[in-house]
């Protein structure tokens, strides 16, 4: 099953004729056969790395049936490309694009509100169902299936979890980065829901960071029901100076916002199992699932 | 990116805030002359830094005549602010604000940014304005109430309710809420702030203090925006290494970082502080660094003599492989003179690969393979002291 992703699902890159588009295709397509074309205005009808080119996202989903997208057009152009494919109706919409304006968000996520598509990004590292799909620029090589579900707002920071999961003998059913920016799509209380309703995934595990207030919806979602899976939570920026944008534009809140140690609090108290640190993250999910 | 009040104040004067007469000195004598064009009573003299809290660490002075503002200038001028929001070695005063003091009526606080939820307009408003506002929010969320801007129609009439509710009322009121919204929509910014947002004795609204944050993503299609953020003095190391795809925080401890990515960064250093150590910076390569940058990126810390070793934690992955960052550190250690001593946990794509480089190349280079290893040998280094 997994979440959002699997090996049902049919891709588009918007973009995939640029240095990125076609790096990243290249190895999200060896990875996993998902890759049935790309859109680059003015070039439809051509090939790229054996894969059709289409002029919009309405004809190549029409074409190729896709039903998911990888934006990874530059930052200029990232948000039209977003919402245009959000109009054309497509379910998934990734986007890898880093540096995308605020106000430009803000026209992505009016787009949103009218719509069904699920939005994961943008600075997001993508999407992994291991085995299955791959939506992203993640490494693969240390992923593997399993029962662990991961929900991120970093990237090389997940990887690095991912490998020590695998080498514990701990695959994973989906790895999802939410991003790192502050005006983003899916949102980790959306991630928690889906894998709670995932029967591939055993146990849940959150990486999030200072700044936003992902972390304490995901607390007040957590409080709110008996979620019924173990839920690990890894904060990081414990010691980050406030008032300075650390990497990721979303752990500068312009206007204070709460402590990794304050959302490390909220998420204790909803019942979920805190990591101590990055390199505790396994033995936390071995704590909570022994635990229940 | 912060603008200055006076520039922040500049700009929201151009789309109709009011604010009260003031003018930039750069000098004692260039403020006490300027504030003999402002019609005014009474002076107040403001150090210009992008941090807030002035107002609570001896920034913002009165003055009854225009020898006093050269007095109040010249205190300030120079000097170096520390507070809750600047970098624990404070921030310089380059220039000062000398502007008509305000008969105040009532302070409020008023602020327009994106609601991350619906990524829609915001507007924040509170009863309580002033300069300590920050820690009466702190302490009590409810002081503020939020109320989101939508072109629906029946907005204004909504916002007045909205308004009415904290205490601010009239036209002008309402058309300076407006003409700020306008301001944030039409120039990219991610922050406009007011505080206070001033009702005076005799009935007008002023902006006295405001704080503009640029969004610098939208750099290019904002040319003017290069003109607004450029500062005084000579560009830190973290403006430098921004040139070279790193996005470096200066902290105060003695372990050089080097991590790719900000979670990770931002881990490394929890991991660091966790295990009695203090890291000298936060360092998020970022993907599009190419092993230059990351040369140039490591060169800084070999550079700078509070730095006493250095710990390199990568997960390669994408574009950044362990072994282009590997190259980075051995470009930089072959030119430096000081090859202090390094710490690694090398793991993803082409660590071996990496870790070869490092060893062929001679960097004094001891390797882990768990992170929690490699920190706490490269914490017991700096507790002996490191390398000079």
């Amino acid at each position: 099953m997994a979440i959002f992703v699997n090996s049902d699902t049919r891709v588009i890159v918007q973009g995939m004729t640029g240095r990125s588009g076609t790096f990243y295709t290249d190895q999200a397509a060896r990875y996993a056969p998902c890759y049935v074309g790309g859109v680059r205005p003015g070039k439809g009808g051509t090939q790229h790395l054996d894969l059709p080119i289409f002029n919009s996202v309405t004809e190549a989903m029409s074409e190729t049936g896709a039903n998911a997208s990888l934006v990874i057009v530059p930052a200029p152009y990232a948000g039209d490309a977003m919402i245009e494919a959000i109009e054309a109706g497509i379910g998934v919409v990734v986007c890898v694009t880093e540096r995308v304006p605020q106000h430009d968000m803000s026209r992505v996520k009016k787009a949103l509100q009218t719509s069904d598509t699920i939005l994961i990004g943008p600075n997001s590292q993508g999407i992994l169902t291991p085995g299955q799909c791959k939506i992203g620029v993640m490494p693969t090589r240390a992923a593997m299936p399993g029962p662990i579900g991961i929900a991120s707002r970093s990237a090389s920071l997940t990887s690095e979890i991912v490998a020590q999961f695998s080498k514990a003998g701990l695959g994973q059913s989906t790895t999802v980065g939410i991003g790192g920016d502050t005006l983003h799509g899916l949102n980790f209380v959306e991630c928690l829901k889906r894998f709670r309703d995932d029967e591939d995934t055993d146990a849940v595990v959150l990486i999030g960071e200072l700044g936003g207030r992902d972390e304490e919806d995901a607390a007040a979602y957590l409080a709110s029901v008996d979620y019924g899976k173990p839920v690990v939570a890894l904060i990081v920026g414990r010691y980050a100076p406030r008032g300075r944008q650390m990497g990721h534009a979303g752990t500068l809140s312009v206007l204070g916002g709460a402590s990794a140690n304050d959302k490390i609090a909220s998420l204790r108290d909803a019942g979920a199992t805190i990591a101590e640190n990055a390199d505790d993250v396994v033995a936390a999910v071995k704590r909570a699932r022994t635990a229940t | 990116m912060l603008l200055s009040e006076n520039q922040s104040k500049e700009l929201l004067c151009q789309y109709g805030v009011a604010i009260p007469d003031g003018r930039l000195a750069h000098s004692a004598e260039q403020a006490e002359k300027l504030s003999k064009e402002i019609d005014a009573r009474k002076y107040v003299v403001k150090a210009q830094i992008t941090a807030g809290g002035r107002g609570l660490a001896g920034g913002i002075r009165f003055a009854a005549t225009p020898s006093a503002v050269a007095t109040e200038a010249r205190a300030l001028l120079g000097s170096t602010l520390i507070t809750d929001q600047t970098p624990a070695s404070g921030e310089t005063v380059h220039s000062v604000q000398v502007e008509a003091a305000v008969d105040i009526a009532k302070n409020f606080y008023i602020a327009i940014s994106f609601d991350p939820v619906s990524g829609q307009p915001m507007l924040l408003a509170s009863a309580s304005g002033g300069v300590e506002f920050e820690q009466l929010a702190r302490m009590d969320k409810d002081a503020v109430k939020v109320h989101l801007l939508d072109d629906a129609a029946g907005s204004r009439d909504a916002l007045t309710e909205f308004l009415k509710g904290i205490g601010i009322e009239g036209p002008e009121a309402l058309d300076a809420i407006e003409n700020a919204r306008t301001a944030f929509c039409e120039n990219d910014l991610t922050l406009v702030e007011i505080n206070p947002f001033v009702h005076t004795k005799d009935g007008k609204w002023l902006a006295v203090d405001a704080k503009i944050a640029l969004d610098r993503n939208a750099s290019f299609r904002r040319p003017e925006f290069d003109s607004m953020i450029s500062k005084p003095g000579t560009p830190t190391s973290e403006d430098e290494a921004q040139k070279y795809n790193i996005n470096l925080v200066q902290l105060t401890g003695n372990i050089g970082v080097v991590a790719n990515g900000a979670g990770l960064g931002l881990a490394t250093n929890d991991m660091i502080t966790d295990a009695g150590g203090k890291p000298a910076n936060f360092m998020d390569i970022r993907t599009t660094a190419r092993s230059f940058d990351i040369a140039r990126g490591v060169e800084m810390l070999l550079s700078d003599p509070q730095v006493r070793v250095i710990l390199l934690n990568i997960h390669g992955g994408g574009m950044t492989a362990a072994d282009t960052v590997a190259e980075g550190v051995t470009f930089a250690y072959s030119r430096a003179g000081r090859k202090l001593p390094v710490v690694a946990h090398l793991a993803g794509h082409n660590a071996e690969w990496g870790t070869n480089i490092l060893r062929d190349r001679n960097v004094p280079v001891e390797t882990f393979d768990a992170m929690s290893g490699a920190i706490n040998r490269v914490v017991a280094i700096a507790k002996t002291g490191g390398a000079r």
